[in-house]
């Protein structure tokens, strides 16, 4: 079959590769029939994430038909079922899955004992996302075995196309995961940094958990025009100050909850010279992560406020201004997303027409055209929020 | 690369895809060029600093030890960059090297100097890396610009079929009359 398979850095190419096949009675197998590009797949392609391996398929956004089920997962999946694919792969019973702690399944993670050592306990298996979190082959290909398929699925029903029901496996529940965890109130502000595809989920749930007001910062001008769209008042960060304008519209007191879209790869600017030394010293292998962001939210949230991170961290963060988190007495809720946790409740909003998750998409392409489109993306050409594959 | 693809499959379970023939790369002509400067660059920057008296001999700048020492530094710091993924960064850092390197080599030119045909001869050299340097840094900046393609607006895409307006705090009312649906 064909795939996308990393093969370095800035490098993924469309490979011919063998079929997957079922090894554990739990796996099923799908024919993909929609993949997308995830921006935290663009941490692998600058090969900021530790333990990937040449010849690695990636892609963890993904869904399709089921082709062929182990005797495990034959109770709750037949073929021909129509699936979209957490990408945190998960048992359903160890005691953090009775929590509905899915990212940190203890028991899908195949490659535990590493992962162990490198963080202490091990989180989930996650599809086409480095040996850290099992080594899984990911869903940029034209078939994917499902581990634990009994549980790691999300049934969706025929009639809507995959552009709406897609993103219920990635971005749309750890848009909401974020806003969730921001415990939103009638009264409050919600700022949100990074209007890639999952900053739109996080402003578009935001809005419907009911915030007063939703603001979205970005420098890209198409990204910002896609966040008003969504009810938020846009911030360019290149051009005005985000600390006096968030200032400004909280009448000085800043935002009571923060949101991170943006991760581990800040943009790199002379206007912000920390980003500058944070690029050095990750280039130096000093610091992993270039926190520019989290600096600024830390310092611009209201007292007893919330920060919400729901982008990418790698490893050690440099320059963290920890006193600022502990006198202002913030609370910080992070986390890869307990994606089926949310799911039910996301997939009857998209039923009864309150959100269609495909409004991000603006690129569809073959499969073949995947290792182009990740340069595109990266780059931010031609407009580029969000890619569909078609394998 | 096909071996250390075949090795890392060690990694991989018998159900798991391997690679039976990769498909072409795609990187752009001007990242293989910044990828070619950038390993010079590391060589020339070792080279200047592990043998400085070499080069200073070479053009009858004896005494300069520290400023090629510096200089090879410099070298390195450009190369790294132009392999990372700031390569139009590293790339155009190595064009302002440039520029200090003819400078320096302008300067040891003169008529006193007994190695003066040396200078001439690395002068040439630089002036030739130079415009190499400067077509790909162009090249570099030109292939990930990102004015390259359409530029779209996306205000008609609020993602609510009923209008962001009228989508304000849905979930929440939903959430509640479930609960108390719950409790009925
Ligand atoms: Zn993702
Ligand atoms: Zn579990």
């Amino acid at each position: 079959m064909r795939a996308l398979v990393w093969h370095g850095k800035e490098d993924i190419r469309c490979d011919e590769v063998t079929d997957p096949e079922i090894e554990d009675p739990r796996d099923a197998i799908i024919r993909v029939t929609s993949c997308a590009i995830c921006g935290s797949d663009l941490h692998l392609y600058h090969n900021f994430i530790p333990a990937m391996m040449p010849g690695d398929i990636v892609g963890h956004e993904m869904m399709g038909e089921v082709v062929e089920v182990g005797s495990g997962a034959a109770g709750s999946l037949k073929k021909g079922d129509r699936i979209v694919v957490p990408f945190t792969i998960f048992c359903g019973e160890c005691i953090q899955c009775q929590r509905g702690n899915y990212s940190v399944c203890q028991r899908s993670n195949r490659k535990k004992e590493f992962a162990d050592k490198v963080y202490g306990h091990s989180t989930a298996g996650l599809f086409g996302y480095s040996h850290l979190t099992g080594g899984y082959p990911g869903g940029q290909a034209e078939y994917l075995r499902v581990p634990f398929a009994d549980k790691t699925h999300i049934k969706v029903p025929d009639g809507i196309p995959d552009e709406t029901l897609l993103f219920l496996g990635d971005i749309f529940p750890t848009g909401w995961q974020a806003a969730v965890q921001c415990d939103i109130q009638p009264t409050d502000t919600v700022a949100v940094w990074g209007c890639g595809p999952v900053g739109q989920m996080a402003i578009r749930s935001a809005i419907l958990l009911g915030a007063k007001q939703v603001i979205a910062i970005d420098r890209l001008p198409e990204r910002l025009s896609m966040a008003e769209a969504g009810g938020a008042i846009p911030i360019n960060f290149a051009e005005e100050s985000v600390i006096e304008r968030l200032n400004d519209l909280t009448n000085g007191q800043g935002p009571e909850k923060c949101i991170d879209a943006v991760g581990t790869e800040s943009h790199v600017s002379f206007k912000h010279p920390d980003t500058i030394v944070d690029r050095v010293m990750q280039m130096n292998m000093l610091s992993s992560d270039r926190p520019h962001v989290l600096r600024e939210m830390i310092y611009v949230c209201q007292p007893g406020g919330i920060l919400s991170i729901p982008g990418v961290y790698g490893g050690i963060v440099n320059q963290f201004p920890f006193g600022l988190v502990m006198n202002k007495g913030l609370t910080i809720r992070t986390g890869q997303t307990h994606v089926n946790r949310w799911t039910d409740e996301l997939l009857r909003m998209i039923e009864d027409k309150l959100i269609d998750p495909s409004f991000v998409v603006t690129h569809t392409a073959d499969l073949a055209d995947g290792p182009d489109l990740y340069r595109i993306f990266r780059d931010k050409q031609d407009s580029c929020i969000k890619v569909v594959l078609k394998p | 690369m096909k071996l250390f693809s075949r090795m890392s499959d060690i990694a991989r379970s018998p159900g798991d895809p391997v690679v039976i023939t990769p498909g072409p790369s795609v990187k752009p002509a001007a990242d293989q060029m910044a990828r070619g400067l950038g390993w010079f660059s590391l060589a020339l920057g070792a080279f200047e600093l592990a043998a400085p008296r070499t080069i200073t001999r070479f053009l009858g700048m004896e005494g300069h030890e520290n400023l090629i020492r510096a200089y090879g530094a410099r070298e390195i710091a450009a190369g790294m960059t132009s392999l990372s993924t700031e390569k139009e960064l590293g790339l155009w850092s190595r064009v302002f090297g440039d520029a200090l390197d003819i400078a320096t080599l302008m300067a040891a030119c003169r008529y006193s100097n007994p190695k003066r045909e040396n200078v001439a001869l690395a002068l040439a050299v630089v002036v030739g890396i130079t415009l190499l340097d400067l077509g790909s840094a162009n090249a570099q900046t030109m292939t990930h610009s990102r004015r390259k393609g359409r530029h779209r607006d996306y205000s008609d895409r609020s993602g609510f079929p009923g209008g962001a307006i009228m989508a304000r705090g849905k979930a929440l009312e939903r959430q509640r009359s479930e609960t108390t649906g719950a409790i009925r």
